[in-house]
């Protein structure tokens, strides 16, 4: 994974790990790395792989069990959260940029209506109930 | 666990080290960074117990680094200090007899992964194939403080990863590891604290995450600004 030098590194995984759920790449209740593990994944500080996942618990995404590793929490609303969570993100950074553009709020819808939304990611995620 | 008091270091007329005191605590890992000629090197010597301080002292839980220190502290230095006729594996066998704390199953599951032929003479190695066979020999050890000078250096991009994966997994919260690098964009991630030298003086000590969260800059934009 590419960092942004300047911007915390542990946010920069929290926010990775929080769109793999989304996405439906890791699932609620799956196990995830040890901190030694996912530092070696994403190639950071064993300490700041602590600090993320003191960051998914307190965000309620994911849970330590005494002796056994750390969890995505086993809530079936997680994906959607995870998937509101993370398009509301893109959203207020789209709508500030296009702001920072001069376009308002009625010229942005019109703009998008001409956009398709291509098909190949969405495809990845599982069926929706 | 390794306390810099003070230290200063001549050689002839020139002081490399001119007055430096700062811990190294367990659990971090710290970047040495300052321009060539800065006293890096000659910290990682003094620290690995190689070098005599001219005055002040390293000290290692407290006592003046020496015998003790060598047995726990690992350094990898930039310069080759094999003997010609060894061949890649005999490294591994020599380090063995050096060192109580080495690990020989690991060195050569390192060597495997960085792709350094166990039967290559040393003396034909390539000056990167060389560092990756010291850094294997330096992290090998079971050791508390490890000591990396330039680990990088002649590395080829495709490489580097094997051996950035090598130097996170040695690191623990009981070990601590320094490394001296140019390449400050290719370990700021995963560096703890940073420590600035310039023309042998202390300039700052930089928490990695503090700074990239109180002032929005990377370690690259902090050294640039220091050494202007």
């Amino acid at each position: 994974m590419q960092f942004d030098n300047s911007l915390p590194i542990y946010q920069q995984v929290v926010t990775a790990i929080k769109k793999e759920i989304a996405a439906g790449r890791i699932t609620p209740g799956e196990k995830l790395p040890s901190c030694r593990d996912l530092a070696l994944q994403y190639r950071i500080n064993p300490n700041t792989a602590a600090r993320v996942y003191q960051v998914l618990e307190a965000d309620h995404v994911a849970e330590t069990r005494r002796g056994t590793g750390t969890y995505v929490r086993e809530d079936p609303s997680l994906l959607s959260v995870m998937r509101k969570e993370m398009a509301d993100g893109y959203t207020r950074s789209y709508i500030r940029d296009m702001a920072d553009l001069g376009y308002h709020k009625d010229e942005v819808l019109r703009y998008l209506e001409d956009w398709n939304v291509p098909e190949s990611e969405p495809s990845d995620l599982p069926e929706r109930t | 666990m390794l306390e810099t008091k003070n230290l200063v270091k001549k050689y002839g007329g020139k002081t490399a080290l001119n007055d430096i005191s700062f811990p190294i605590e367990q659990g971090k890992t710290y970047l040495l960074l300052g321009p060539n000629g800065s006293g890096k090197t000659t910290w990682m010597k003094t620290a690995a117990s190689l070098s005599k301080p001219t005055s002040g002292s390293v000290l290692w839980n407290g006592t003046p680094v020496g015998v003790e220190s060598r047995k726990e502290i690992s350094y990898m230095p930039t310069e080759s200090f094999f003997y010609p006729w060894m061949i890649v594996a005999d490294v591994g066998d020599y380090c063995t007899d050096f060192f109580e704390d080495f690990d020989l199953d690991q060195f050569r599951d390192l060597i495997r992964d960085m792709e350094l032929p166990a039967d290559a003479k040393v003396k034909s190695l390539s000056s990167g194939m060389n560092a990756k066979l010291r850094l294997a020999a330096a992290i090998s050890r079971k050791a508390r403080v490890y000591l990396l000078d330039e680990p990088l250096n002649g590395i080829d991009l495709v490489a580097r990863d094997a051996v950035m994966k090598a130097v996170i997994s040695v690191m623990s919260p009981d070990t601590a590891v320094v490394i001296s690098s140019h390449l400050v964009e290719e370990v700021e991630s995963f560096v703890s604290t940073a420590i600035f030298l310039r023309n042998g003086k202390l300039l700052e000590i930089t928490d990695t995450e503090d700074l990239r969260t109180r002032t929005g800059k990377s370690l690259a934009d902090r050294y640039r600004e220091l050494m202007q």
